[in-house]
Order: structure tokens, then sequence, then C-alpha cells
């Protein structure tokens, strides 16, 4: 393995040259840089599967694609932004910054690191292939229904659960890498009480992975050996049972939903005290209630299953656990707040999508207190109310929070510092588009519109056509980023090392751009 | 509808009140609401889709209460957290506030701040509960309904009765494809609705035959899951007459947005005699089997009945032209199967294929209409075998 472009033969090809060292690079900021391009790739792939889909609910009536290519596209779309977007940006973010904020030369285990990166592609390359097999892609929405998805599937699916097992391994894999590195690598005097949040976040979403990940690789091994070695884990018929499926899926799945919001939470407790010029206010508590959103998350799986037929007792005890989520989700949006009042506020782009994450995380987070409540659920579940909750939590929290860790950090990267203008077009049409576009789902839910549908009846036709208007602003917002993204990597004013004012922490410490190698010799943490 | 939009008018009036006291921006703000406003009440169709209904049940409108009682907490918390994070945008602004406080810190405040939601949700979870136990109180009911989903139709029975029968989609392709325009209750409409008496409690057993599904009403606020090889129970007593409308609400394959619910409730007098309507109904279909299979029937007889149930039944997957979709829904046109033997034939479409979504259709139709069926198939599209199945042929097969 090498591990540095200039250890190449000089012999090589240019190109040759070029790929070798991204291929064979173990130095965790080119990893990183690996993982946000993929992630980002990824994005605009499940994203366009979105304006297609949007394009189609515009009107009534069937225009544009046949209802099973509508759920092929809707279960693709879901797939590859929870795995394909979401976590790689998140993990390509801890690659980044985690050995900077700790002070570590790199992450712990660097030619592992390189492997769980390179498995991604390959996942997803076999996941969109099945876009073009004979029979489609697979067609039965992101949560797999047994036995829509065993006995019913299209032979596409078998590409699928292979490509989950890879992004498992890669996940498993990148987990290990980051507490090993946390709990090694940290700098001299650096307790784990007074680690960056950032750190601390991803420390207990690791450990969701490790413990969650397999668990999903279990459920699609049973959904293998139904549909080819005659098991019935999920056949009511061969003694199994539909509804095991739902339990060993959402016993990964809520988990899961935390996998791709605690980093976010992480990066809005390292933007909002910058930007504040103020510290962080409840250190503690922020991190007590990282770990109890952590542990509660095992236990309340049951919610998405109200409707399933569960016993009365159960679904009150599911209800229960879900509403206590509410307490230490609510002191961390208290814990915000209390940082910026009495602040000294600037709103640069980092701060803007920071407060923006907050504001609408917290409509999210409220119509997810509306769902637990299972008598409620019985008329939300399954409905357009539920597409509206979960990309108010998952837009702001994920796609957001990465946003702003991308403006906040760029110019570290980089040494360049981005537009700010551009940066804040960028910030307020994005906010009009996703407003516009899940808004409204609230109502058409409400008023009984079904999810993954690709027709609908006439009092819903408004409302989608202002959705579908919606996504096409989002949708531009994405070119633009990745226009002010490029811009700023070719060039522009020079950032300090500092970069911003008040920033504190060990990445600040080092020149920008960061250079190939930081932190040789452990700086020493006050 | 006129009662809501009087209700946009005057919110409109008041913020219009508090618009003149502010500012100009305000009254520009105003001028904005009060088009929206208008523009929303001349809307019947976006009038009535900004909120859970009430609906007709005790249970329903309970749980509209219970919906309201959450929504307006979460409002109120919202406004109150996003009302402090704003002021403080406002007010803590380095040109406001160029000097930092200091504090990061308070145990006091940080208790406060834990224990004030805990006593929300309690609230919450108070009348969640109450309301709970008394849906899931599924005893003393006055009529039980069997409802079994497939892809993608219910089949509903009613269990004391002894009646059956299956409700499909009834709005015709043309809609759906554009070429018609489309009706009133597009996409919620059936051939068959479910008939229920008033003010007795009806049971729901719900199960399904291939994946699972879900039977929602949402002016009943029943939503249960139809899983295959399990039974799920759910009940309603709906006190006024009239038609309600539903959808299947969990995704069960292509045409799972064409699966809809229709619930006729009827007086109970009303009720019986229907039930007695449909006994003398399956009753006369015995005899007109009987009689459809005691002669031979022409082709000329055969190919119309054939294709509306062709046009019902099959062609969602197979296409109303026969040419089928890819290879889950093979073409029909020159296919393997209807231009083979008429046994094969008979087999496929009566027993339909283990693990596909072509179900076996012997249960489903008469033999009249199977005979007419795969007599049109055999001979339309230009496949010409001239074969003419008799309802005798698909009764012996049976």
């Amino acid at each position: 393995m090498i591990a540095h472009a200039e250890d190449l033969p000089r012999s090589r090809h240019p190109l040759i040259r070029f790929i070798l060292r991204w291929v064979l690079t173990t130095n965790h900021k080119e990893i990183g840089t690996l993982y946000l391009c993929l992630s980002f790739t990824l994005f605009l792939i499940a994203g366009a599967m979105a304006m297609i889909f949007r394009l189609e609910l515009a009107q009534p009536g069937m225009q544009f694609v046949t209802a099973d290519f509508y759920n092929q596209l809707i279960t693709v779309h879901g797939l590859v932004m929870v795995f394909g977007a979401v976590m790689p940006a998140f993990v390509g973010l801890a690659n980044w910054m985690i050995p900077l904020m700790i002070g570590a030369p790199d992450m712990a285990l660097p030619r592992l690191n390189n492997f769980s990166f390179w498995i991604l592609p390959f996942a997803f390359f076999m996941l969109l292939s099945s876009l073009f097999m004979e029979g489609g892609a697979p067609n039965f929405g992101w949560t797999l229904y047994a036995p829509l998805s065993t006995t019913y599937g299209p032979p596409s699916t078998d590409f699928l659960i292979f490509g989950i097992h890879l992004m498992g391994i890669s996940s498993v894999l990148g987990a290990i890498n980051i507490i090993v590195t946390i709990f090694n690598l940290r700098a001299p005097g650096m307790t784990l009480m007074k680690m960056p949040l950032f750190v601390w976040t991803w420390l207990i979403t690791a450990f969701l992975l490790i413990m969650v990940m397999p668990v999903l690789a279990g459920a699609v091994t049973m959904m293998l050996t139904d549909r080819h070695f005659g098991t019935s884990f999920f056949e009511a018929s061969g003694g199994g049972d539909p509804l095991l499926f739902q339990h060993v899926f959402w016993f990964f799945g809520h988990p899961e939903v935390y996998i791709m919001i605690l980093p976010g939470f992480g990066i809005a407790s390292q933007i909002i005290p910058t930007f504040a010029r103020k510290k962080l206010f409840g250190y503690d508590s922020m991190v007590y209630a990282t770990v109890s959103i952590a542990v509660l998350s095992f236990i309340v799986w049951g919610h998405h299953m109200f409707a399933t037929g569960m016993p009365v007792e159960v679904e009150l005890f599911f209800m229960y656990a879900t509403m206590l989520i509410a307490v230490p989700t609510g002191v961390k949006v208290f814990n915000w707040v209390a940082t910026m009042w009495r602040g000294s506020m600037t709103f640069e782009t980092p701060m803007l999508f920071a407060l923006g994450f907050v504001v609408m995380f917290t409509i999210g987070g409220l119509s997810g207190l509306m769902l637990a409540i299972v008598p409620a659920d019985f008329q939300y579940h399954d409905t357009f109310f539920v597409v509206a909750h979960l990309h108010y939590v998952l837009y702001p929290g994920a796609i957001f929070a990465t946003m702003g860790a991308v403006y906040y950090w760029l110019p570290k990267w980089t040494g360049n510092m981005y537009s700010e203008r551009l940066g804040r077009i960028h910030f307020w049409t994005a906010v009009l588009g996703l407003n516009v576009t899940f808004f409204p789902m609230h109502f058409v839910g409400l008023a009984g519109m079904p999810r993954r549908v690709v027709d609908y009846s006439l009092p819903f036709s408004d409302l989608n056509l202002v959705s579908s208007i919606g996504a096409g602003i989002l949708g531009l917002t994405q070119i633009l980023f990745l226009y002010i993204v490029v811009k700023t990597v070719r060039g522009g004013e020079k950032a300090t090392d500092q970069v911003w004012e008040s920033a504190e922490g060990l990445e600040w410490t080092v020149p920008s751009p960061a250079p190939h190698h930081t932190f040789e010799t452990p700086p020493h943490v006050e | 509808m006129m009662m809501s939009s009087a209700r946009i008018v005057a919110t409109a009036l008041l913020c219009r009140r508090a618009a003149r006291n502010v500012s100009l921006g305000a009254g520009a703000l105003y001028r904005l609401l009060v088009l929206v406003a208008l523009w929303a009440g001349s809307q019947s169709a976006i009038a009535q889709v900004f909120d859970m209904r009430p609906g007709v049940t005790e249970m329903s409108q309970r749980i509209q209460q219970l919906h309201h009682w959450i929504l307006w907490i979460c409002v109120i918390v919202g406004l109150i957290v996003f009302g402090v994070m704003f002021y403080s945008i406002i007010a803590h602004r380095r040109s406001r506030n160029p000097e930092p406080a200091n504090f990061h810190h308070s145990t006091l405040v940080e208790i406060i701040w834990t224990l004030i939601p805990t006593v929300i949700l309690i609230g919450i979870a108070v009348p969640a509960t109450r309301t709970l136990l008394d849906i899931e109180d599924n005893s003393d009911s006055d009529l039980t309904v069997l409802i079994t989903a497939s892809q993608w139709k219910w089949h509903y029975q009613y269990v004391e009765a002894g009646i059956g029968y299956y409700s499909n989609l009834a709005t015709p392709l043309d809609q759906i494809n554009n070429i018609a325009p489309k009706g009133e209750n597009y996409l919620l409409e059936v051939d068959n609705p479910l008939v229920l008496p008033t003010n007795l409690k009806v049971r729901f057993l719900m199960t399904s035959d291939d994946v699972i599904h879900s039977w929602w009403v949402p002016d009943f606020a029943v939503k249960q899951d139809a899983l295959p090889g399990l039974i799920n129970e759910a009940w309603t007593r709906v006190d006024v007459p009239g038609v309600y409308r539903g959808q299947c609400t969990e995704l069960c394959g292509m045409n799972h947005a064409f699966m809809p619910i229709v619930v006729e409730v009827r007086p109970e007098e009303e009720f019986l005699s229907w039930i007695e309507d449909q006994r003398l109904a399956n009753d006369l279909a015995g005899e007109a089997a009987v009689a459809a299979r005691s002669r031979d029937w022409t082709m000329e007889e055969l190919m119309p009945m054939g294709e509306a149930v062709f046009i019902t039944h099959c062609a969602t997957c197979h296409q109303p032209d026969g040419t089928g979709q890819g290879i889950k829904y093979p073409s029909l046109a020159g296919g393997v199967i209807p231009t083979g033997p008429v046994e094969a034939h008979l087999d496929r479409v009566m027993n339909g294929l283990a693990e596909t979504e072509m179900q076996a259709w012997a249960p489903q139709l008469s033999d009249l209409d199977l005979a007419a069926v795969i007599t049109y198939e055999r001979n339309a599209w230009g496949n010409d075998t001239g074969d003419v199945v008799q309802p005798l042929t698909v009764f012996s097969a049976r």
C-alpha cells in the first residue's frame, strides 16, 4: 500500500499516478474528500429521482412514469439518500475533522479506512445498476417489507441485498476506525469531557452503527434465504411471520434515524458557539442528552408499527418510550438557544445553516411527537404527514448540517474563503425550496393522502403542485452549492489559519489549507 | 366550505387590525395574507385539505380532538422556542450587543427545562391513553365483516349472513391516462362498495392473500394492516348514513394507488333488506350459472363480454391492448399461454401463478366470465386461435 503520491514511481503516466494516488490513499484528509465527493454525487442522483417523481405527482393522472417505475424510484431514492448521501457525508466529515479536532496525526487504522471507502462505489454501482435490469429495480420501498420484497420482489432484489451487505461492512469498519481513533489518539490533556461535541456525537453514532448494521444484515440475509433457499422466516404459510421482518428492520431502523441526526447535532454545537462568540451552553448536558437519545433509540422501534395490530399494552409502551425522547431532544434545542442568548452573533453562511437546522429540525421533532401518539397515529400513519415529518427531520438534520459543516470547514480544507454572497443566496433559496416542498405535505397527509402513491384524487392536486414547484427550487439549489464549492476549491480570497474570529478547537491551530500531514507531534491541551 | 372560507377571511381581518399598528412592511404582509386567504377560500378543493377530518364516528371525533390538542401544544411550544430564538437573533447580534456574555452553565435552568417538557408530555399521554384503551376495545360487536385484501382489490365477507363479494376500482383507465376528464370521485370509486348499518358496532377482521395491505377509512379513523397469514381486528360504529371513502395505505405493489375503499352506511332496516337482496342475488347467480353451462355460447356472444371482464380485471397489468409491461406482466398478444393449449390457459387464469401477482381468478369470477375472458384472450390482438371456451369446460376444470 502506498500512502503518498510522491512515493509513486515517477515512470508512470500522470493519469495513472492520479488514479493510483486516490485509490491507494490512506490519508484521512484524502479519504474524507473521497467520501464527501461520493456522497454528493449520490445525493444528486437520488435527488434527480425525486425530481422525476415530483414531476409525476405535480398533477393527478399518469403522465411521465409507469406505476412500477414510480415504485422503483421511491425505493432507490430512499435507499441511496440514507446509505449513499447522508451516511457517507458524515463519515467524510468525521475522517477530515476528527483527527484534526483531537490532535491525532491520522485515523488509527488508515488502511481499513481506505478499504471501507472503496467498498462503497461498488455497493452503489450494484444498487443503481438494478434500475437497468430486466424486471427493474427493487420496487417495495426503502423499508423492504416482506413478503412484497421476498416472494414478490423483482430479480434485482438480490443485488440490493448484496449491496446492503457491502454498505453494512463499510459502515461497521468505518465505525470501528472512528471509535479506535477517539479512544487512542487523543492529544495529551484532551479528556473525554473536553472533546468537541462533533467528536462526541460521532463516538456515540459509531457505537449505534456497530450495534445495528449487523441487525440489518441479518434482516436482508433472511430475505435472501426466504427468496432462494426455501426458508420461511417471513412467510406465514411456512410457519414464519411477515411482522418479524418489520420488528427486525425497525430495530435497525430507529437507531439508524439517530445515526443520521447525531453528527448533525454535533455540527450545530460547533458552529453556533463560534458565531455567537460564546461558549456552548451546558456542554455536559449536551453529552448526556446525546447518550440518552442513543439509548432510547433502541426501545422505540414499535412506533413505526402501530397499525400492524400490536397488543394495546405494547402500543402504550412504545408510545411512552417515544414521547420520552422529546425530553433530551428538547434539552439540546434549549441549550443551543441558551448559547445564542446574550451572545454577539454574526450570521455567516455556516451560522445560517446551523440556525436553519435548529428551527426546521424542531418543527420535524414536534411532528414526531405527534406521530408518537397512537390514536392520532392511526390517522397519520403511512400518509404524506409522515413524509413531511421525516423530511423535516432529515433534510435540516442531515443535509443542512452537512452543508453548514462544509461552509464552516471549507476554508480550512482549501485555504480559500467561499463567496459569502453566494452562500447566503444558497441558504435562503434552500430554505424556501425545503419549506415549499415539504410543508404542504403535512396538509395533504392530514386530509387523507396516503404516501407512496403514484396517483391521487382531485382535492390534493393544488398542494401537490406546490410541493413539486418547491422540489424544483430545491433541486436547483444543489447546482448552486456545487458551483460555490468548486469555485472555492479553485481559488478565492485566502483564509487565515483561524478562519473564524472566535472559533475554538485544535483544527484552527493548523495552517489553511490543512497540510497533508498534521499533528505529527501531538499538541498539548490545557 | 363556506364556514372555513369565512374563518380564513376573519383571520385575515384580525391580521389587518394588528398590521395597522405595526408598520408599512406588515401592511404589505397583510395584503398578501388577504390575497392568499381569498384565493384559498375560492378553491373549494384546497379549503378541504388543510386539516384532519372530524369523521363520523365517536372515535374519529375524539381522535381529531386529541390531534388538535397535541397540535396546539406543539404550535405553542414552537412559538415560544422560536420567539426566544428570534428575539435573541435580533437583540443579540454583534451590532447591538458587541460584548458577549460569559455564562455557559446553570443547573437550575437545566432542571427546569427538563421538568417542564415532562409535565407537558404527561398532559398529552393521559388523554391519549384513555382514547387508545377505548379504541382497542373490540368486545360486544353486533356484526362481523371479514376483509381479505389482495393485489389490488378488497374481498368483503359478512360472516353471520354468509355472503361476500369483491370490490374493485371503478375509475375508467381513460381518466387515469388523461384521455377522459376526471370525475369527482377520481380514484375513490369502486364497483361494489362495502355496505354497513348505522348504530351497530361492526367488527372488522382483516387479512391478506398475498402482500401486506392496509384498510383505511379516514372518516371512521380505522386504519389496520391486512397481513398475509395473520388476522387483525378493528371496529367502528357509524351514526350518520352516507358514503365514505378511503384507500389502501401500505405499499402493496404496482397498483397500490388504485385500490380504494368505499363504504356505504345505510339505516339498519335498509341494511337488513340489502342483505336479503344479496342472498337472493346469490341464489339467482347460482341458477344463472347452471343455465349458462347448459348451452353452447358463440364467439360473437363471448367476445364483448370477455373484453369487459378483461378491461376490469386484467388490463391494469397486461394493458388494454394485451401488450403487457416487461417480464413481470407478460404480453398476451401472441403470448405463449393464450396461443398454446386451452388446458394450460384455463389453469393459468383459474389458479394463477404462485409467487407472482397473477392471482387465481376461479374464486372471483363466474364460469361464464372466465369462459368469456379466456375466449377473448385467445382471439383478440391477432391471436386468432379460433378457440371458443364454454362455461361447462370451465365448470369441469374447477
